[in-house]
């Protein structure tokens, strides 16, 4: 079916040569200045919040925007590496990137089990594969004895990254999420330019296609599955130790909604828009909580807006409207 | 008893060396305290907005203003997320100069919320949430834990209705920890008490149909039916209790571990009568509940639960130890409350120990027929009042550890 | 006394029953669900919030109209089914001509806009919805006592999945509604006119899950979110079953309602997942869910 959200991505995504583009590179400069700058202006806390959120975003978009493949499941892997780091770093007394590693490879491998699966169906029936097996990871985290049920792991101490620097230090903290959230863009980046990356696009644009040009193309989707979900575990990794706990809202259903909410709102398929979305959408949660309006319905009027109105979000309108050709 | 010694001690130097500095030892020169709690969720009816109320009524009557400097009160959403409550109370603390936070309903929020006050020497009143872990092995020195908890829960119903006749008991128990310590806790009274326990079922959270589950403890033969959930869980398996006949029939008794009034407002008295359940107050016992519950009513047009005449009692309390500290430093204020007993309406001469237990009497109630009931909101018959020695535990069986 | 696989009967029975009123609402849901996912291939993530407005417009039909039960059962979907239509016209229509998950991305909005909304006047605990005095009591089965209202919701979610059944596969404007979905452009010709009946099937597909949730409100609490508890199992069940296919969700839902109920007989902590097991299994073997076929 020819369909408009391929027209969009077409349009969004980044040029096919292989080369990062040069405002590309101009608008990942200014982000990293004001990155750098953050803490000395905004609370340190909010920003750690925002970068984790914002590479849960990115790893996500990885999926959908470059690989065409919308899952409604991917807090499983963010809040399940949110679990292992939690309780690897406070129960066996890991330290913090030992600990961010595990929950990091049990994403990948859980990615691994529920790409194998997935992968097997497209487009909705993807979507509904992925939810569904979230929802198993959410009753486990619920059920199990080490993730303690309802209260969550609570009180996970920062420790000492590499047994030297403390990260209780709010602004060493904020360095090291930081590069977590700067190496997890990078690879993203990087995967997009890739040859990796055009065959994903490939497979996107037209997959009997790509098939018949020798491509495997259920290995491409099951490493990009793969991929995202790795990185969506570092994200939730990372979280755990800044908020210092895991707990089931990190599994739910709504994260995975959440997610896909922030991409939507940035753009998909743009490489700076689920950093821009979930900037917003956390700013949002965090301005509101202390409004006496309903959350929920302001999320959910900005879902419908963003879907009947601007499907290209912020980023993907702005770089159509000024962008040129490069968008 | 020695930390509480060493802590007077400290504070009579600090108000020995402060008394000439009386003013300007308000941080930012105002009082703010912030609601922290449920507003839109599974517990914003039992807490939510009434108890944002409730604060305000407390800071009212001391005219808005404590050491001549004005009191402020802010309200926000947790939604339930132990991560959004970590977040919010922090940057009240670090950025809004927040004094002191209330309610937080939802054990799991509670904790992460008892993380970021300790760590920050803040003020934490706890009313919404249940787990006596707050002033166990996670008790913190600022933390309060006020209206209640699992712990007094178990002993005021679990004790009273094996003494009541109820030997026998069967536990249909939220599958999470919140749910098992309730009935690790309800079992150890019943033994206690001389019944016994026949059996357990786990549901799981939010279960929407615990028809099988009732079917389970039907068949067991069990006297009593200990309901260890909260919530939606408990209102639901309580009207799908009704509806299979389990208590009609006489042989079986409900016995709700942690049931609100709100919850008995949702379920109409038809279904939920003859429940025995354990409260920390109630507003139809005497006339200063009365009076006090009666002018709560005419601004939110409901009867105030035990969290929300809670959060009143531990504000008033909080500004009554400010006024006599002089201060609104969080390690002198909680010192002081400790000192204090607390009397007004809530409570008469509740003691606060070391680790933060306000200890005061618990009543064990009966939810009345319809026909006993005499109009909107008699809703409860108290049958026994429960010492406050009885009800929470002693420092030392609470298993807190507190440095000094 | 014999037992089987040392359960007593009595429990097995029971177990079994109510597994099976479950799979009442599970099949009118997932009904629902498949009807509108056959002609409009949008997988309608509101399901679960309309549901739940299902039982709430009962609830306000009874406290602010006193209009009871029965009245409630036909107005009900009616109001639901409306608010459907309306929410076809003016928002689902505009991205037909787009991938479909924009489609799933829109209700999963509205989901969030609806069920908010509730929460926000009417909190989370709940309303009660009292039984019709006609059908209180129950009836001792020997093994178990059987509320007469559950029975009741046994035997009306099988006449109407019975009767939306033959309406599709055996009338004529069935007919027309199975060769729109196989080929909406052809049957356009024909001077049918397609896009009403797309905007009649939705109304008719979210009016049965308001009708599930007239059913359901004097068994469960009428509660904003009771939609949301129920409609990821309903998802599951419609994965399982096969999407599209009516006959499919229907024996799937009244299936694995008994799963379910056995599964709690044997070991309950399971019984939330089982119909996810159950899932990534059938995915394994039959991708395109048991009674579905690859498209």
């Amino acid at each position: 079916m020819a369909t408009e959200i391929h027209a969009v991505r077409r349009e969004t995504a980044a040029p096919a040569t292989g080369r990062p583009a040069t405002p590309d590179l101009l608008a990942f400069a200014a982000l990293l200045l004001v990155l750098i700058a953050a803490p000395y202006v905004l609370y340190p806390v909010f920003v750690m919040k925002v970068l984790c959120f914002a590479l849960f975003a990115c790893a996500f978009n990885l999926l959908i925007g470059f690989a065409g493949l919308l899952s409604f499941g991917h807090a499983a892997f963010f809040g399940g590496a949110a679990y292992i780091t939690a309780h690897t770093v406070k129960v066996w007394g890991l330290p913090p990137e030992l600990g961010i590693l595990l929950g990091t490879a049990f994403s990948a491998t859980l990615g691994l089990a529920f790409g194998a699966l997935a992968i097997r169906r497209q487009g909705i029936y993807f979507a509904m594969i992925t939810l569904a097996l979230s929802q198993m990871v959410f009753f486990m985290a619920l059920q199990l004895k080490f993730t303690g049920g309802e209260d969550g792991i609570q009180a996970v101490p920062r420790g000492h990254l590499f047994g030297v620097i403390d990260l209780s230090n709010s602004l060493s903290m904020y360095y090291f999420v930081l590069a977590v959230f700067l190496f997890g863009f990078v690879v993203i980046w990087r995967t997009v330019h890739s040859p990796f990356g055009q065959v994903l696009k490939a497979i996107r644009e037209n997959e009997p296609r790509a098939i018949s040009l020798g491509y495997r193309t259920d290995h491409y989707k099951l490493m990009a599955f793969v991929l995202s979900a790795t990185l969506a575990g570092l994200a939730g990794g990372t979280k755990a130790i800044v908020f210092q706990l895991a707990t089931l809202t990190d599994v739910q259903w709504q994260m995975s909604g959440a997610v896909v909410l922030m991409t939507l709102l940035g753009g998909i398929g743009t490489l700076f828009g689920p950093v821009v979305g979930a900037a917003l959408v956390v700013t949002l949660e965090n301005y509101l909580a202390a409004s006496n309006l309903p959350v929920p319905v302001v999320i959910g009027v900005i879902f419908v807006a963003c879907v009947l109105l601007f499907r290209r979000g912020i980023v993907g309108e702005i770089a159509a409207r000024f962008g040129g050709k490069r968008s | 008893m020695i930390a509480r010694l060493l802590a007077g001690a400290a504070l009579a130097a600090l108000a020995v060396g402060s008394a000439q500095a009386q003013q300007g030892k308000v941080s930012g020169d105002v009082v703010k305290i912030g609601v922290l709690n449920d507003r839109s969720g599974l517990y914003a009816d039992l807490g939510g907005e009434g108890s944002v109320v409730a604060v305000r009524m407390a800071v009212e009557e001391v005219g808005g203003k404590i050491l001549g400097k004005s009191i402020e009160v802010v309200a926000a959403d947790h939604q339930n997320k132990p991560d959004i409550g970590s977040n919010l109370s922090r940057e009240w603390i670090d950025r809004d100069g927040v004094d002191v936070i209330v309610d937080v309903p939802n054990s799991g929020v509670a904790l992460a919320v008892q993380e970021v006050t300790r760590e920050k020497k803040k003020i934490f009143l706890m009313q919404g949430p249940a787990t006596s872990r707050l002033t166990g092995d996670a008790c913190s020195p600022t933390g309060f834990h006020w209206a209640y908890d699992t712990r007094a829960l178990a002993v005021g119903t679990g004790q009273a209705i094996v003494k009541e006749g109820g030997k026998s008991w069967f536990f249909l128990t939220a599958d999470y920890a919140f749910g098992h310590q309730l009935e690790t806790d309800t079992a150890a009274q019943v033994k206690k008490a001389g019944g016994a326990v026949v059996g357990a079922v786990r549901a799981p959270l939010n279960t929407a149909d615990f028809s099988s589950f009732l079917l389970q403890a039907q068949s067991s033969g069990a006297q009593v039916i200990g309901l260890a959930n909260a919530g939606g869980d408990t209102i639901t398996s309580i009207k799908q209790a009704s509806e299979f006949g389990l208590t009609q029939s006489g042989q079986q008794k409900l016995a709700g571990l942690l049931i609100f009034l709100s919850d008995v407002h949702a379920l109409g008295l038809q279904v939920a009568q003859d429940l025995v359940l354990t409260t920390g107050f109630y507003w139809d016992m005497d006339d200063e509940k009365r009076a006090w519950s009666e002018k709560y009513k005419a601004k939110t047009g409901k009867m105030p639960t035990m969290v929300q005449a809670g959060s009143y009692s531990s504000v008033k309390h909080y500004l009554k130890a400010i006024e006599a500290a002089g201060t609104d430093d969080g390690a002198t204020v909680s010192a002081k409350m400790k000192e204090m007993s607390v009397n007004d309406m809530f409570a008469k001469n509740g003691k606060i120990l070391p680790n933060g237990r306000m200890v005061h009497d618990m009543y064990l109630a009966r939810v009345k027929k319809p026909s006993e009931s005499k109009g909107p909101w008699d809703y409860y018959e108290i049958i026994r009042t429960i010492p406050g020695d009885e009800a929470f535990a002693t420092l030392a069986e609470s298993g807190c550890k507190l440095p000094g | 006394m014999s037992t089987i696989f040392g359960i007593p009967p009595q429990a097995l029975f029971g177990q079994l029953l109510l597994g099976l009123i479950n799979g009442s609402f599970y099949a009118l849901l997932s009904l629902g669900l498949a009807v509108i996912f056959g002609m409009l291939n949008v997988i309608n993530f509101a399901h679960g919030a309309l549901y739940m407005l299902g039982a709430f417009v009962a609830w306000l039909l009874l406290t602010m109209a006193g209009i009871g039960y029965w009245w409630a059962l036909l107005l009900a979907p009616l109001v639901v089914g409306a608010f459907g239509v309306l929410l076809e016209k003016t928002l689902l229509s505009r991205l037909y001509k787009l991938d479909h998950l924009y489609g799933l991305l829109l209700t999963f909005g509205l989901a969030l806009i609806v069920e908010g909304v509730f929460r926000h006047f009417y909190g989370v605990s709940g309303q009660p919805y009292p039984i019709p005095d006609l059908l209180r009591g129950g009836q001792n089965l020997g093994f178990m006592f059987l509320p007469n209202y559950r029975g009741w919701v046994v035997v009306a979610s099988l006449v109407v999945c019975l009767a939306t059944w033959y309406a599709i596969e055996r009338t004529k404007l069935g007919a027309y509604l199975r060769a729109a979905t196989e080929n909406p452009v052809l049957v356009q010709a024909f001077g049918i006119n397609v896009p009403l009946m797309i905007t009649a099937t939705y109304g008719f597909g979210v009016a049965l899950a308001g009708l599930a949730g007239v059913l359901a409100a004097p068994i469960y609490q009428v509660s904003p979110l009771m939609g949301s508890n129920l409609i990821i199992v309903v998802f599951a069940v419609v994965v399982i079953g096969g999407m599209g296919s009516i006959l499919g969700a229907v024996l799937t839902g009244y299936g694995l309602g008994l799963l379910e109920g056995l599964t709690k007989v044997f070991y309950p902590e399971a019984s939330n997942i089982v119909v996810f097991v159950i899932m990534a299994v059938v995915l394994l073997i039959k991708p395109a869910g048991l009674f579905g076929r690859e498209r």
